[in-house]
């Protein structure tokens, strides 16, 4: 399993990071070891097998589309980076 | 009497006599962590002051007459991946160094209302994702059997602490072995419910299939106290399951015969430790004299598993993890001109290493052109891995392997090679795989004098044979009695 400079970069922009030139190097080995050890699923007998969701399969829990406010909005906002007139703030968008 | 070597229901026997009050009891394990902390650097945040503060008052309550819960007063840690309003929940990353939850986890509410008092947030691998806690963006905690040793991970925190005596139990959550295999390194109980039984809400999301909260403590009856105290459906996390409840107390009966015990023959090879090996069949030969029924078995798909896991896990965090945007909460890059540089620069300097790995290796996996090849593959593999226990439990009562393939090892000594401390969780991921119940109790220990774990494997919603199955092996075998962490340095 080869990994090249150009699948890592477009990896780390799909996953929003930006990797360091020396980074990048490191996580292509690490990919390819991980990915090598990996590529034992493929030796699984599974054809007859379908994929499992989850632990539980085949079930949806329903419950009423019901509001419940949180009224505790300084709490919310304590975390903010930044924040003015109760809002969180970002650089312009548009 | 020396209040901090009391299992949790030695001190509630205490409280009900009266002959401790929690203010006590708080004291000395405030008085303990003063005295060991600087050694083993397993908490993040402490909350001592705060500690006290509750202790006094239930004290109060308890002169009064007033009604208290069963355990109240009774101090415990949690580790730093559940939320704790008012309390910074780190994760023990950067991207959340300074995070104040608004809202507790529904395990913490759940201790709250049972009058048990955090004594503060315990480390880990760096949002849950390592084996050893040497990913902890703050620190690194240290083996209370030899501080020159990894407590495991990812809660190795919780496990440090609970062997070190710094708390008398403690929470924590495993993905893919992080409550069992850090328990087995530090010589303690570790016990992974069936995933549905403990709400995850609250707790920061890793992989949201495999997650599950768990006791880690010094006996398997504490481990069934905790488990009483967090199981129970919750509307707010739609897996957790509607269960009849239970007191799991009650399921301790110290009487194993005629118990089915299946053997895994796959679990015990040449990547197994010799005298992790020996330990293990050790145990085994004690099952027999106590009348359990034990049977060689195949469950062939621990290599699959492993592969697997890692596919699923880190598919599932690239996704989890990518609300951490620098916008709401968490770190925020101060080199940024538009928003995609803040979430990119706040993405990049605030995760760590291993997380940023697991991000592009599940990134990778779920990309176009390799899901195929990877995660539908990883998914039906699942089946199969589902399958086979299926099969297994129709057999057998609960199955034995090895917690872990080795005992603790060195500081530093895997942490540059993910790949080989991926390998240390072979033995436990299949669970988190099947979303099965797990538990670990230390039986030995090696040549160096470091723990040895047997992992005890149930069917779904079976904590109470589990629990009796582990339980009846540690009356018999009285590890806690023979071994005692010495502190080596």
């Amino acid at each position: 399993m080869k990994v090249s400079k150009e699948e890592i970069r477009h990896i780390a922009k799909l996953a929003n990071l930006k990797l360091k030139e020396e980074e990048e190097d490191t996580y292509i080995l690490h990919l390819q070891d991980i990915l090598n050890y990996a590529n034992i699923v493929n030796n699984a007998n599974v054809d007859d097998l379908e994929e499992a969701i989850g632990v539980q399969d085949k079930y949806n829990v329903f419950r009423k589309d019901e509001i419940i406010n949180f009224e505790d909005r300084e709490s919310l906002l304590q975390n903010a980076p930044d924040k003015e007139n109760g809002m969180f703030k970002i650089p312009k968008v548009l | 009497m020396n209040i901090t070597e009391l299992t949790v229901h030695e001190l509630k026997e205490k409280l009900d006599k009266k002959e401790l009050t929690s203010q006590e009891i708080t004291k000395a394990y405030i008085d303990r962590i003063n005295e060991k902390e600087k050694d083993v650097d397993a908490f993040i945040t402490l909350t001592t002051e705060e500690a006290m503060k509750q202790a006094k008052e239930i004290d109060e309550k308890r002169a009064k007459g007033e009604k208290v819960s069963s355990y109240a007063g009774i101090p415990i840690g949690i580790k730093d991946n559940m939320c704790t309003k008012g309390v910074k929940t780190t994760c023990a990353s950067k991207m959340l160094e300074n995070f104040i939850s608004p809202y507790n986890a529904t395990v913490v509410e759940k201790l709250n209302n049972e009058e048990i008092i955090s004594l503060g947030k315990l480390n880990m691998d760096e949002f849950a994702m390592g084996g050893s806690t040497e990913y902890s963006y703050f620190k690194k905690t240290k083996n209370p059997w030899n501080l020159n040793k990894v407590p495991g991970g990812s809660s190795g925190g919780s496990a440090a602490a609970v062997a070190a005596e710094l708390v008398p139990f403690a929470l924590g959550s495993d993905t893919g072995g992080s409550i069992r295999q850090p328990a087995a390194f530090c010589g303690v109980v570790g016990l992974k419910p069936t995933y549905g039984l403990v709400s995850r809400y609250g707790l920061v999301a890793f992989a949201s299939s495999l997650d599950q909260i768990g006791p880690i403590t010094k006996d398997v009856e504490d481990s069934a106290i905790l488990l009483n105290m967090i199981a129970g459906h919750d509307s707010k996390d739609t897996t957790s399951q509607e269960i009849e409840r239970k007191d799991y107390t009650k399921a301790l009966k110290n009487d194993v015969k005629g118990l089915k015990i299946g053997i895994p023959k796959e679990y015990f090879g040449e990547g197994i430790n010799k005298e992790v090996k020996e330990k293990i069949f050790e145990a085994v030969e004690k099952y027999k004299e106590l009348g359990a029924i034990v049977e060689e078995c195949s469950i062939d798909v621990a290599d699959y598993a492993l592969a697997t896991y890692y596919i699923i896990a880190c598919a599932e965090a690239s996704s989890n993890l990518g609300r951490f945007d620098g916008i709401r909460y968490g770190y925020r890059t101060k080199e940024f001109e538009n928003l995609k540089d803040i979430y990119r620069n706040s993405r990049s300097e605030g995760f760590g290493q291993e997380v940023k790995r697991r991000i592009i290796l599940g990134t990778y996996v779920l990309s176009s052109g390799y899901y195929d090849a990877y995660y539908k593959k990883a998914q039906k593999v699942r089946t199969l891995v589902k399958k086979q226990f299926a099969d297994a439990f129709k057999k057998y009562d609960v199955i034995l392997t090895p917690t872990a393939p080795t005992v603790a090892f060195n500081l530093g000594e895997r942490s540059n090679n993910p790949l080989e401390m991926y390998l240390a969780d072979i033995c436990t991921v299949p669970v988190n795989i099947a979303g099965l119940p797990g538990i670990s109790i230390p039986i030995s220990v090696d040549k160096q004098g470091m723990p040895i774990g047997l992992q005890l494997i149930g069917n779904y919603f079976e904590e109470e044979k589990l629990l009796n199955a582990a339980y009846t092996l540690e009356q018999a075998i009285k590890f806690r009695e023979n071994y005692k962490p010495e502190f080596k340095k």
